[in-house]
């Protein structure tokens, strides 16, 4: 197996040949949070969150997006008995040389979810999903849009979060 | 992404993160990664291959179970099926990143993100 891409290298470069000068800092810390499972996972109301810019088809067919009605910051969300069918990503940002997003579930995986939870091995998915929009700014993220996305988990009573960035 | 998993790990909720870009995740740090290494659009499997994204979201649960500190990073046992050539060419002057629409609509973001800085909102 060839060795992973490494992204921030890459990028710099790839944007320094465009005629940019200042690289992109990514965020980095020294420590990192961690949380232990406390309960099983069949015990366990699960949620998804992603970057990949999900969104509802409207019902009446003219592409409504009611996921805006619920936006704040760049944080939204999708009701998760929504059919699969009428999920869709409107993300720009993936290799589109090599793949497609045709597939909601290679990166918002909501049935699969739904399967675990009909197997037992997951109690329940949480009656959300979330989206976040991607942001420049790395403090907007911090101040508005994870502590929103915390808040909606609480009020949904969620014990564990999955997470998919695209 | 990294930030929202960091801010539920510190108030209480165990996450667990499917990405693609194992660099960028672990620059930032986050509790428990689950690495793909397929290209950008696809960390929860090839798409319509339901065997396989049934297999990497178990291995996302199981990495929830048997982490015990953080960065725990776990790689998932799959290459891309069409072989590992994206690797090569992914952001290269041959094939630009972003072109056309999506390419303005990136430096439109781009300097709404520089405006509110300039005012002090961002």
């Amino acid at each position: 197996m060839a060795e992973p891409v490494r992204y921030i290298d890459r990028t710099r470069d790839y944007y320094l040949s465009q005629g940019y000068e200042k690289p992109y800092r990514w965020a980095h810390f020294d420590e990192v949070p961690f949380t232990p499972l406390t309960k099983p996972l069949s015990e366990c109301r699960a949620t998804l969150v992603s970057t990949s810019d999900v969104a509802v088809r409207g019902a009446d067919g003219e592409g409504r997006d009611r996921s805006e009605e619920m936006l704040v910051g760049n944080a939204y969300s999708i009701p998760s008995d929504i059919p699969v069918e009428r999920l869709f990503s409107r993300q720009e940002h993936y290799d589109k040389y090599a793949t497609h997003l045709d597939d909601v579930n290679s990166y918002f995986p909501i049935s699969r979810l739904k399967e675990k939870v009909a197997e037992g091995r997951l109690a329940s998915l949480a009656p959300r999903c979330h989206g976040v929009y991607t942001s420049y700014s790395q403090r907007r993220t911090l101040e508005v849009d994870a502590p929103e996305v915390l808040r909606r988990c609480r009020e949904d009573e969620v014990d564990i979060a999955i997470l998919t960035p695209v | 992404m990294s930030l929202v998993a960091r801010h539920l790990e510190e108030n209480g909720i165990p996450t667990v993160m499917i990405a693609t870009a194992k660099d960028i995740v672990e620059e930032c740090g986050v509790a428990r990664l689950l690495f793909v290494d397929f290209p950008l659009g696809n960390p929860c499997g090839v798409p319509f291959d339901e065997d396989m994204q049934s297999d990497i979201l178990e291995r996302a649960l199981s990495l929830l179970e048997t982490a015990e500190a953080p960065r725990t990073t776990v790689v998932a046992p799959y290459t891309w099926p069409e072989g590992e050539d994206w690797k090569k060419t992914i952001f290269t002057e041959e094939q630009p990143f972003l072109e056309g629409e999506a390419y303005d609509n990136w430096m439109a973001a781009k300097e709404r993100y520089r405006k509110l800085k300039k005012e002090g909102k961002a």
